[in-house]
Protein backbone atom coordinates (compact mmCIF):
# COMPACT_ATOMS: atom_id res chain seq x y z
CA UNK A 1 0.00 0.00 0.00
CA UNK A 2 2.62 2.25 0.81
CA UNK A 3 4.81 1.47 -2.20
CA UNK A 4 1.83 2.39 -4.32
CA UNK A 5 1.36 5.66 -2.85
CA UNK A 6 5.05 6.17 -2.90
CA UNK A 7 5.12 5.30 -6.53
CA UNK A 8 1.92 7.92 -7.12
CA UNK A 9 4.00 10.81 -5.50
CA UNK A 10 6.77 9.63 -7.59
CA UNK A 11 4.42 9.84 -10.67
CA UNK A 12 3.57 12.97 -9.63
CA UNK A 13 6.96 14.84 -8.73
CA UNK A 14 7.93 13.27 -12.31
CA UNK A 15 5.12 14.74 -14.01
CA UNK A 16 5.06 18.16 -12.31
CA UNK A 17 8.70 18.43 -10.68
CA UNK A 18 6.79 19.76 -7.35
CA UNK A 19 9.43 21.49 -5.29
CA UNK A 20 7.22 20.65 -1.98
CA UNK A 21 7.16 16.76 -2.87
CA UNK A 22 11.03 16.64 -3.58
CA UNK A 23 11.06 18.48 0.30
CA UNK A 24 8.90 15.86 1.57
CA UNK A 25 10.40 13.01 0.17
CA UNK A 26 13.94 14.39 1.72
CA UNK A 27 15.64 13.52 -1.59
CA UNK A 28 17.97 16.68 -0.80
CA UNK A 29 19.10 14.93 2.52
CA UNK A 30 19.29 11.39 1.00
CA UNK A 31 22.17 12.90 -2.00
CA UNK A 32 23.40 15.20 1.27
CA UNK A 33 23.69 11.37 3.03
CA UNK A 34 25.46 10.11 -0.55
CA UNK A 35 28.47 12.67 -0.46
CA UNK A 36 29.68 11.73 2.42
CA UNK A 37 29.23 7.74 2.34
CA UNK A 38 30.96 7.94 -0.79
CA UNK A 39 33.93 10.58 0.80
CA UNK A 40 33.89 7.86 3.88
CA UNK A 41 35.06 5.03 1.36
CA UNK A 42 37.35 7.22 -0.87
CA UNK A 43 41.27 7.23 -0.15
CA UNK A 44 42.03 9.36 2.82
CA UNK A 45 44.48 12.45 2.31
CA UNK A 46 45.89 12.44 5.70
CA UNK A 47 50.13 12.03 5.59
CA UNK A 48 51.21 10.24 8.66
CA UNK A 49 54.03 12.87 9.50
CA UNK A 50 56.21 11.39 12.44
CA UNK A 51 55.83 8.07 10.44
CA UNK A 52 55.95 9.10 6.74
CA UNK A 53 56.51 12.71 4.85
CA UNK A 54 60.09 13.62 6.87
CA UNK A 55 61.64 13.24 3.71
CA UNK A 56 58.93 16.10 2.46
CA UNK A 57 61.00 18.96 0.73
CA UNK A 58 61.71 22.23 2.76
CA UNK A 59 62.00 25.28 1.80
CA UNK A 60 66.36 26.54 1.48
CA UNK A 61 64.41 29.91 3.44
CA UNK A 62 62.90 27.42 6.13
CA UNK A 63 63.86 29.31 9.61
CA UNK A 64 64.22 26.52 11.79
CA UNK A 65 67.12 26.57 14.59
CA UNK A 66 69.73 28.83 15.78
CA UNK A 67 73.24 28.74 14.76
CA UNK A 68 76.68 30.20 14.73
CA UNK A 69 79.06 29.87 11.65
CA UNK A 70 83.13 29.25 11.76
CA UNK A 71 85.38 29.66 8.53
CA UNK A 72 87.10 27.02 7.09
CA UNK A 73 90.12 27.29 9.25
CA UNK A 74 87.99 27.08 12.43
CA UNK A 75 87.76 30.34 13.50
CA UNK A 76 84.46 31.60 14.59
CA UNK A 77 83.16 34.35 12.01
CA UNK A 78 81.68 35.97 14.58
CA UNK A 79 83.05 39.89 15.07
CA UNK A 80 80.60 41.07 17.57
CA UNK A 81 79.60 44.04 15.99
CA UNK A 82 76.29 43.41 18.03
CA UNK A 83 73.91 44.24 15.00
CA UNK A 84 72.10 40.89 15.54
CA UNK A 85 71.32 42.14 19.48
CA UNK A 86 70.36 45.55 17.70
CA UNK A 87 68.15 44.79 15.04
CA UNK A 88 65.98 41.87 17.20
CA UNK A 89 62.91 43.06 17.67
CA UNK A 90 62.17 40.37 20.72
CA UNK A 91 65.33 41.35 22.09
CA UNK A 92 66.68 37.86 22.40
CA UNK A 93 69.89 38.17 21.89
CA UNK A 94 72.91 39.09 24.21
CA UNK A 95 76.47 39.78 23.34
CA UNK A 96 79.27 40.69 25.42
CA UNK A 97 82.76 41.20 24.04
CA UNK A 98 86.40 42.22 24.53
CA UNK A 99 89.80 42.03 22.62
CA UNK A 100 91.51 38.65 22.37
CA UNK A 101 95.05 38.27 22.85
CA UNK A 102 96.12 38.40 19.01
CA UNK A 103 94.18 41.42 19.13
CA UNK A 104 90.74 40.27 17.05
CA UNK A 105 87.61 41.64 19.13
CA UNK A 106 85.14 38.86 19.62
CA UNK A 107 82.76 37.62 21.64
CA UNK A 108 82.78 36.16 25.51
CA UNK A 109 79.37 35.94 25.72
CA UNK A 110 76.12 34.97 22.89
CA UNK A 111 73.20 34.04 24.45
CA UNK A 112 69.82 33.73 22.29
CA UNK A 113 66.93 32.96 24.99
CA UNK A 114 64.86 30.32 22.48
CA UNK A 115 61.69 31.48 23.84
CA UNK A 116 61.98 34.74 23.53
CA UNK A 117 63.37 34.24 19.82
CA UNK A 118 60.39 34.86 16.96
CA UNK A 119 62.44 33.12 14.38
CA UNK A 120 61.91 36.12 12.34
CA UNK A 121 65.55 35.90 10.91
CA UNK A 122 66.47 39.48 11.16
CA UNK A 123 69.32 38.90 12.77
CA UNK A 124 70.64 36.70 10.08
CA UNK A 125 69.96 39.70 7.56
CA UNK A 126 71.98 42.09 9.47
CA UNK A 127 75.11 40.04 10.27
CA UNK A 128 78.06 41.09 8.02
CA UNK A 129 80.06 38.03 8.11
CA UNK A 130 77.18 35.54 7.91
CA UNK A 131 78.12 34.30 11.13
CA UNK A 132 74.44 33.46 12.88
CA UNK A 133 72.33 31.79 10.86
CA UNK A 134 68.65 30.42 10.97
CA UNK A 135 68.97 26.39 9.71
CA UNK A 136 66.06 24.43 8.07
CA UNK A 137 66.70 21.81 11.01
CA UNK A 138 62.85 22.15 12.56
CA UNK A 139 63.40 18.54 15.15
CA UNK A 140 64.72 20.32 18.14
CA UNK A 141 63.39 20.85 21.61
CA UNK A 142 64.05 21.90 25.36
CA UNK A 143 63.54 19.08 27.73
CA UNK A 144 64.89 21.03 31.15
CA UNK A 145 64.39 24.53 32.42
CA UNK A 146 67.19 26.61 31.56
CA UNK A 147 67.93 24.85 28.54
CA UNK A 148 66.01 27.49 26.58
CA UNK A 149 69.25 29.62 27.10
CA UNK A 150 71.61 28.59 23.70
CA UNK A 151 75.29 29.73 24.70
CA UNK A 152 77.68 30.47 22.70
CA UNK A 153 79.00 27.14 22.54
CA UNK A 154 75.87 25.03 21.68
CA UNK A 155 75.13 27.77 19.05
CA UNK A 156 78.80 27.12 17.60
CA UNK A 157 77.91 23.13 18.55
CA UNK A 158 74.13 23.67 16.12
CA UNK A 159 76.49 25.56 13.40
CA UNK A 160 79.22 22.65 13.19
CA UNK A 161 76.71 19.79 13.26
CA UNK A 162 74.69 21.71 9.85
CA UNK A 163 77.23 23.86 8.26
CA UNK A 164 77.04 21.52 5.04
CA UNK A 165 73.07 22.28 4.99
CA UNK A 166 73.77 25.54 5.51
CA UNK A 167 75.82 26.19 2.69
CA UNK A 168 73.97 24.37 0.30
CA UNK A 169 70.82 26.42 1.44
CA UNK A 170 72.95 30.03 1.21
CA UNK A 171 73.78 28.66 -2.08
CA UNK A 172 70.20 28.16 -3.42
CA UNK A 173 68.98 31.28 -1.96
CA UNK A 174 71.89 33.10 -3.53
CA UNK A 175 70.99 32.17 -6.85
CA UNK B 1 17.26 -11.73 49.64
CA UNK B 2 18.54 -13.66 46.86
CA UNK B 3 15.89 -12.07 44.13
CA UNK B 4 17.37 -8.80 45.11
CA UNK B 5 21.16 -10.02 44.40
CA UNK B 6 19.78 -11.37 41.25
CA UNK B 7 18.34 -7.99 40.12
CA UNK B 8 21.56 -5.87 40.73
CA UNK B 9 23.44 -8.94 38.68
CA UNK B 10 21.07 -8.10 35.85
CA UNK B 11 21.42 -4.72 35.92
CA UNK B 12 25.29 -4.49 36.04
CA UNK B 13 25.00 -7.18 32.86
CA UNK B 14 22.98 -4.42 31.15
CA UNK B 15 25.04 -1.32 32.39
CA UNK B 16 28.16 -2.60 32.00
CA UNK B 17 28.32 -3.92 28.24
CA UNK B 18 26.63 0.04 27.72
CA UNK B 19 29.35 2.10 29.27
CA UNK B 20 31.70 0.19 27.34
CA UNK B 21 29.40 0.63 24.26
CA UNK B 22 29.50 4.21 25.17
CA UNK B 23 33.04 5.11 25.49
CA UNK B 24 33.67 3.17 22.04
CA UNK B 25 31.16 5.14 20.28
CA UNK B 26 33.12 8.52 21.26
CA UNK B 27 36.12 6.67 19.44
CA UNK B 28 34.01 5.65 16.76
CA UNK B 29 32.35 8.90 15.73
CA UNK B 30 35.61 10.73 15.74
CA UNK B 31 36.77 7.33 13.18
CA UNK B 32 33.81 8.07 11.25
CA UNK B 33 33.57 11.46 10.45
CA UNK B 34 37.10 11.73 9.86
CA UNK B 35 36.79 8.98 7.55
CA UNK B 36 33.84 11.18 5.89
CA UNK B 37 35.99 14.14 5.62
CA UNK B 38 38.63 12.35 4.33
CA UNK B 39 41.08 12.41 7.76
CA UNK B 40 42.25 9.09 9.13
CA UNK B 41 40.71 10.23 13.28
CA UNK B 42 42.59 9.04 16.40
CA UNK B 43 44.99 6.65 15.66
CA UNK B 44 47.89 6.75 17.82
CA UNK B 45 46.79 4.87 21.39
CA UNK B 46 46.74 1.06 20.80
CA UNK B 47 46.21 -0.67 17.42
CA UNK B 48 43.94 2.47 14.89
CA UNK B 49 42.99 3.93 18.05
CA UNK B 50 41.36 1.40 19.79
CA UNK B 51 42.30 2.37 23.16
CA UNK B 52 41.64 5.34 22.89
CA UNK B 53 38.25 6.01 24.84
CA UNK B 54 41.09 4.09 27.67
CA UNK B 55 42.83 7.35 27.71
CA UNK B 56 40.23 10.03 27.22
CA UNK B 57 38.23 8.30 30.45
CA UNK B 58 42.00 8.64 32.42
CA UNK B 59 41.94 11.96 30.97
CA UNK B 60 38.52 12.88 32.47
CA UNK B 61 38.91 10.98 36.21
CA UNK B 62 42.32 12.87 36.26
CA UNK B 63 41.27 16.19 35.58
CA UNK B 64 40.32 18.78 38.08
CA UNK B 65 36.71 19.61 39.17
CA UNK B 66 36.20 23.61 38.33
CA UNK B 67 33.25 25.16 39.91
CA UNK B 68 32.17 28.66 38.44
CA UNK B 69 32.58 31.07 41.65
CA UNK B 70 28.59 32.75 41.45
CA UNK B 71 27.18 29.05 40.25
CA UNK B 72 24.83 27.18 42.77
CA UNK B 73 27.23 24.35 43.36
CA UNK B 74 24.44 21.91 44.55
CA UNK B 75 22.50 22.52 41.58
CA UNK B 76 25.22 22.20 39.49
CA UNK B 77 26.70 18.88 40.99
CA UNK B 78 22.96 17.62 40.56
CA UNK B 79 22.10 18.53 37.23
CA UNK B 80 24.78 15.89 35.73
CA UNK B 81 23.10 13.18 37.35
CA UNK B 82 19.43 14.21 36.35
CA UNK B 83 20.84 13.83 33.19
CA UNK B 84 22.58 10.67 33.98
CA UNK B 85 20.22 8.68 35.90
CA UNK B 86 17.33 8.32 33.32
CA UNK B 87 19.48 7.80 30.24
CA UNK B 88 20.18 4.28 32.15
CA UNK B 89 17.11 4.09 34.08
CA UNK B 90 15.21 3.85 30.59
CA UNK B 91 17.21 0.65 29.80
CA UNK B 92 14.92 -1.65 32.28
CA UNK B 93 12.33 -1.88 30.21
CA UNK B 94 13.92 -2.75 27.01
CA UNK B 95 13.79 -6.28 25.78
CA UNK B 96 17.02 -8.02 24.31
CA UNK B 97 15.46 -11.25 23.57
CA UNK B 98 12.41 -13.45 24.37
CA UNK B 99 12.96 -13.11 27.88
CA UNK B 100 15.86 -10.77 28.30
CA UNK B 101 14.02 -8.02 29.65
CA UNK B 102 14.59 -6.61 33.44
CA UNK B 103 11.28 -4.98 33.72
CA UNK B 104 8.35 -6.52 31.42
CA UNK B 105 5.97 -3.99 32.67
CA UNK B 106 2.89 -2.88 30.44
CA UNK B 107 3.23 0.69 30.39
CA UNK B 108 6.61 0.57 29.03
CA UNK B 109 6.36 3.04 25.95
CA UNK B 110 5.06 5.74 28.45
CA UNK B 111 7.78 4.63 31.00
CA UNK B 112 10.01 5.30 28.09
CA UNK B 113 8.66 8.67 26.91
CA UNK B 114 8.98 9.67 30.73
CA UNK B 115 12.48 8.72 31.12
CA UNK B 116 13.62 10.67 27.64
CA UNK B 117 11.59 14.02 28.31
CA UNK B 118 13.17 14.25 31.91
CA UNK B 119 16.32 15.24 30.28
CA UNK B 120 15.14 18.53 29.66
CA UNK B 121 15.43 18.56 33.86
CA UNK B 122 18.92 17.95 33.72
CA UNK B 123 19.78 20.33 31.12
CA UNK B 124 17.42 23.56 32.18
CA UNK B 125 19.12 23.04 35.89
CA UNK B 126 22.82 22.79 34.59
CA UNK B 127 22.54 26.23 32.54
CA UNK B 128 20.70 27.91 35.18
CA UNK B 129 22.79 26.67 37.84
CA UNK B 130 26.29 27.10 36.03
CA UNK B 131 25.45 31.23 35.97
CA UNK B 132 26.52 31.67 32.51
CA UNK B 133 25.10 33.42 29.06
CA UNK B 134 26.02 30.72 27.30
CA UNK B 135 24.78 27.99 29.45
CA UNK B 136 21.56 29.56 30.40
CA UNK B 137 21.24 30.44 26.55
CA UNK B 138 21.84 26.66 25.28
CA UNK B 139 19.88 25.57 28.43
CA UNK B 140 16.12 27.85 27.00
CA UNK B 141 17.24 26.55 23.41
CA UNK B 142 17.86 23.21 24.62
CA UNK B 143 14.77 23.49 26.62
CA UNK B 144 12.38 24.42 24.18
CA UNK B 145 13.36 22.09 21.66
CA UNK B 146 12.75 18.74 23.47
CA UNK B 147 9.40 19.91 24.45
CA UNK B 148 8.59 21.20 20.86
CA UNK B 149 9.55 17.97 19.41
CA UNK B 150 8.34 15.42 22.08
CA UNK B 151 4.56 16.16 20.61
CA UNK B 152 5.90 15.20 17.38
CA UNK B 153 7.44 12.23 18.61
CA UNK B 154 4.86 11.34 21.01
CA UNK B 155 2.23 11.66 17.48
CA UNK B 156 4.51 8.98 15.46
CA UNK B 157 4.61 6.67 18.25
CA UNK B 158 0.76 6.62 18.42
CA UNK B 159 0.80 4.70 15.39
CA UNK B 160 3.13 1.96 16.87
CA UNK B 161 0.57 1.73 19.62
CA UNK B 162 -2.27 1.60 17.38
CA UNK B 163 -0.88 -0.99 15.42
CA UNK B 164 0.02 -3.18 18.42
CA UNK B 165 -2.55 -2.79 20.74
CA UNK B 166 -0.15 -2.41 23.34
CA UNK B 167 2.58 -0.43 25.43
CA UNK B 168 4.58 -3.21 26.08
CA UNK B 169 7.68 -3.07 24.16
CA UNK B 170 8.07 -6.86 24.15
CA UNK B 171 4.27 -7.66 22.89
CA UNK B 172 4.98 -4.68 20.44
CA UNK B 173 8.34 -6.78 19.02
CA UNK B 174 6.28 -10.54 19.07
CA UNK B 175 3.28 -8.10 17.05
CA UNK B 176 6.01 -8.09 14.07
CA UNK B 177 6.96 -11.71 13.76
CA UNK B 178 6.51 -13.28 11.06
CA UNK B 179 9.15 -12.06 8.36
CA UNK B 180 10.44 -9.11 7.81
CA UNK B 181 7.26 -7.34 5.63
CA UNK B 182 5.09 -7.47 8.93
CA UNK B 183 7.90 -4.67 10.53
CA UNK B 184 6.30 -1.42 11.49
CA UNK B 185 8.50 0.22 9.46
CA UNK B 186 6.35 -0.69 5.86
CA UNK B 187 2.94 0.91 7.03
CA UNK B 188 4.70 3.24 9.37
CA UNK B 189 6.71 4.81 6.97
CA UNK B 190 5.94 8.64 7.29
CA UNK B 191 5.93 8.11 11.09
CA UNK B 192 9.52 6.95 11.15
CA UNK B 193 11.03 9.44 9.17
CA UNK B 194 9.09 11.90 11.49
CA UNK B 195 10.28 9.58 14.47
CA UNK B 196 13.51 9.53 13.42
CA UNK B 197 13.76 13.49 12.95
CA UNK B 198 12.34 13.97 16.69
CA UNK B 199 14.77 11.24 18.09
CA UNK B 200 17.48 13.15 16.65
CA UNK B 201 16.57 16.54 17.75
CA UNK B 202 15.18 14.91 21.08
CA UNK B 203 19.01 13.88 21.64
CA UNK B 204 20.15 17.18 20.84
CA UNK B 205 22.67 15.99 18.11
CA UNK B 206 23.58 17.51 14.68
CA UNK B 207 22.04 18.27 12.67
CA UNK B 208 19.98 19.69 15.16
CA UNK B 209 22.42 20.46 17.90
CA UNK B 210 21.18 23.89 18.60
CA UNK B 211 22.05 23.65 22.28
CA UNK B 212 25.66 22.73 22.09
CA UNK B 213 25.99 24.87 18.58
CA UNK B 214 30.38 24.63 19.49
CA UNK B 215 30.46 27.64 17.07
CA UNK B 216 28.24 29.92 18.55
CA UNK B 217 27.25 29.34 22.16
CA UNK B 218 30.98 27.09 22.52
CA UNK B 219 29.35 24.28 24.38
CA UNK B 220 25.93 25.21 25.22
CA UNK B 221 24.65 24.05 28.61
CA UNK B 222 27.77 22.28 29.78
CA UNK B 223 30.81 24.79 29.23
CA UNK B 224 31.44 25.81 32.60
CA UNK B 225 31.46 21.71 33.52
CA UNK B 226 34.87 20.17 33.94
CA UNK B 227 36.41 16.65 34.15
CA UNK B 228 34.14 14.20 35.06
CA UNK B 229 31.10 15.67 35.50
CA UNK B 230 31.61 17.01 31.70
CA UNK B 231 31.90 13.31 31.20
CA UNK B 232 28.84 12.87 32.77
CA UNK B 233 26.84 14.72 30.36
CA UNK B 234 28.46 13.18 27.17
CA UNK B 235 27.92 9.40 28.84
CA UNK B 236 24.35 10.72 29.07
CA UNK B 237 23.91 11.83 25.84
CA UNK B 238 25.74 9.11 24.49
CA UNK B 239 23.33 6.18 26.25
CA UNK B 240 20.86 7.97 24.78
CA UNK B 241 22.02 8.09 21.24
CA UNK B 242 22.24 3.82 21.48
CA UNK B 243 18.90 4.13 23.70
CA UNK B 244 17.00 5.69 20.68
CA UNK B 245 18.86 3.45 18.10
CA UNK B 246 17.88 0.54 19.89
CA UNK B 247 13.94 1.79 20.52
CA UNK B 248 13.66 2.70 16.62
CA UNK B 249 14.86 -0.91 15.83
CA UNK B 250 12.65 -2.32 18.47
CA UNK B 251 9.20 -0.39 17.70
CA UNK B 252 10.09 -0.17 13.96
CA UNK B 253 12.41 -3.09 13.01
CA UNK B 254 11.48 -5.83 14.96
CA UNK B 255 13.86 -6.22 18.00
CA UNK B 256 15.41 -9.15 17.97
CA UNK B 257 13.47 -10.61 15.41
CA UNK B 258 15.20 -12.58 12.54
CA UNK B 259 14.08 -10.55 9.39
CA UNK B 260 14.52 -14.26 7.87
CA UNK B 261 11.30 -15.73 9.34
CA UNK B 262 9.11 -17.32 7.44
CA UNK B 263 12.01 -17.59 4.64
CA UNK B 264 12.71 -21.31 3.74
CA UNK B 265 16.28 -22.22 4.85
CA UNK B 266 17.11 -19.42 5.84
CA UNK B 267 15.17 -18.85 8.62
CA UNK B 268 17.01 -22.38 9.75
CA UNK B 269 19.58 -20.24 10.53
CA UNK B 270 20.46 -20.09 14.33
CA UNK B 271 21.45 -16.40 14.81
CA UNK B 272 20.76 -15.01 18.51
CA UNK B 273 18.45 -12.49 18.94
CA UNK B 274 20.48 -10.15 20.36
CA UNK B 275 22.81 -10.05 17.48
CA UNK B 276 20.11 -8.77 15.06
CA UNK B 277 19.06 -6.18 17.88
CA UNK B 278 22.67 -5.00 17.08
CA UNK B 279 23.42 -5.29 13.84
CA UNK B 280 20.07 -3.11 13.45
CA UNK B 281 20.80 -0.93 16.12
CA UNK B 282 24.04 -0.31 15.06
CA UNK B 283 23.14 1.17 11.80
CA UNK B 284 20.99 3.74 13.20
CA UNK B 285 24.35 4.36 15.87
CA UNK B 286 25.94 4.73 12.46
CA UNK B 287 22.89 7.15 10.76
CA UNK B 288 23.01 9.25 13.73
CA UNK B 289 26.76 9.90 12.95
CA UNK B 290 26.17 9.98 9.28
CA UNK B 291 24.03 12.95 9.68
CA UNK B 292 26.06 14.75 11.89
CA UNK B 293 28.53 14.35 9.20
CA UNK B 294 26.56 15.08 6.21
CA UNK B 295 24.03 18.83 7.59
CA UNK B 296 24.99 22.03 8.59
CA UNK B 297 23.02 22.94 11.95
CA UNK B 298 19.67 24.09 11.53
CA UNK B 299 18.98 27.81 12.67
CA UNK B 300 17.26 27.88 15.56
CA UNK B 301 13.33 29.71 13.76
CA UNK B 302 14.05 26.93 11.22
CA UNK B 303 14.22 23.92 13.89
CA UNK B 304 11.21 25.67 15.65
CA UNK B 305 9.64 25.56 12.37
CA UNK B 306 10.07 22.34 10.94
CA UNK B 307 9.12 20.87 14.40
CA UNK B 308 5.55 22.60 14.83
CA UNK B 309 4.98 23.68 10.66
CA UNK B 310 5.75 20.04 9.64
CA UNK B 311 6.74 17.11 11.60
CA UNK B 312 3.41 17.68 13.83
CA UNK B 313 0.72 18.17 10.85
CA UNK B 314 2.57 15.12 9.14
CA UNK B 315 2.08 12.51 12.12
CA UNK B 316 -1.13 14.10 12.84
CA UNK B 317 -2.50 13.32 9.21
CA UNK B 318 -0.98 10.30 9.12
CA UNK B 319 -3.75 9.00 12.42
CA UNK B 320 -6.56 8.97 10.33
CA UNK B 321 -4.96 6.99 7.55
CA UNK B 322 -3.54 4.52 9.35
CA UNK B 323 -6.63 4.09 11.05
CA UNK B 324 -8.76 3.80 8.07
CA UNK B 325 -5.91 1.29 6.70
CA UNK B 326 -6.08 -0.64 9.95
CA UNK B 327 -10.53 -0.90 9.34
CA UNK B 328 -9.96 -2.10 5.67
CA UNK B 329 -7.71 -4.23 6.67
CA UNK B 330 -4.57 -3.50 5.13
CA UNK B 331 -2.36 -3.85 7.60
Amino acid sequence: MIIVLLIIMLLVWVLWGSKVLKQYLLLDFLSGLQVTLKAFFRKKTTQHYPDEGEESPISPRFRGALALRRYENGEERCIACNLCEATCPALAITIESEPRDDGSRKTTRFDIDAFKCISCGLCQEACPVDSIVLTDEMHYSMLERGDNILTKDVLLDIGDLFESRIQKNLKEINE
Amino acid sequence: MNWLLIYILYSILIIAPLIVAVAYLTTLERKIIGYMQLRVGPNRVGFAGMLQPIADAIKFLTKELIFPTKSNWGLFLLAPQLMFVPSFLVWSVVPFDHNWVLADIDAGLLFVFAMTSLSAYGVLISGWASNSKYAILGAMRSCAQIISYEIAMGFSLVGVVMLSKSLNLKTIVLKQSGGFWNWYCFPLLPMLVVYWICAVAETNRAPFDVAEGESELVAGFHVEYSGMLFAVFFIAEYANMIFISVLTSLLFFGGWLSPFQGIPYLELLNIPGILWLGVKSSFFVFLYLWMRASFPRYRYDQLMMLGWKQLIPISITWIPILGLMIKLGWV
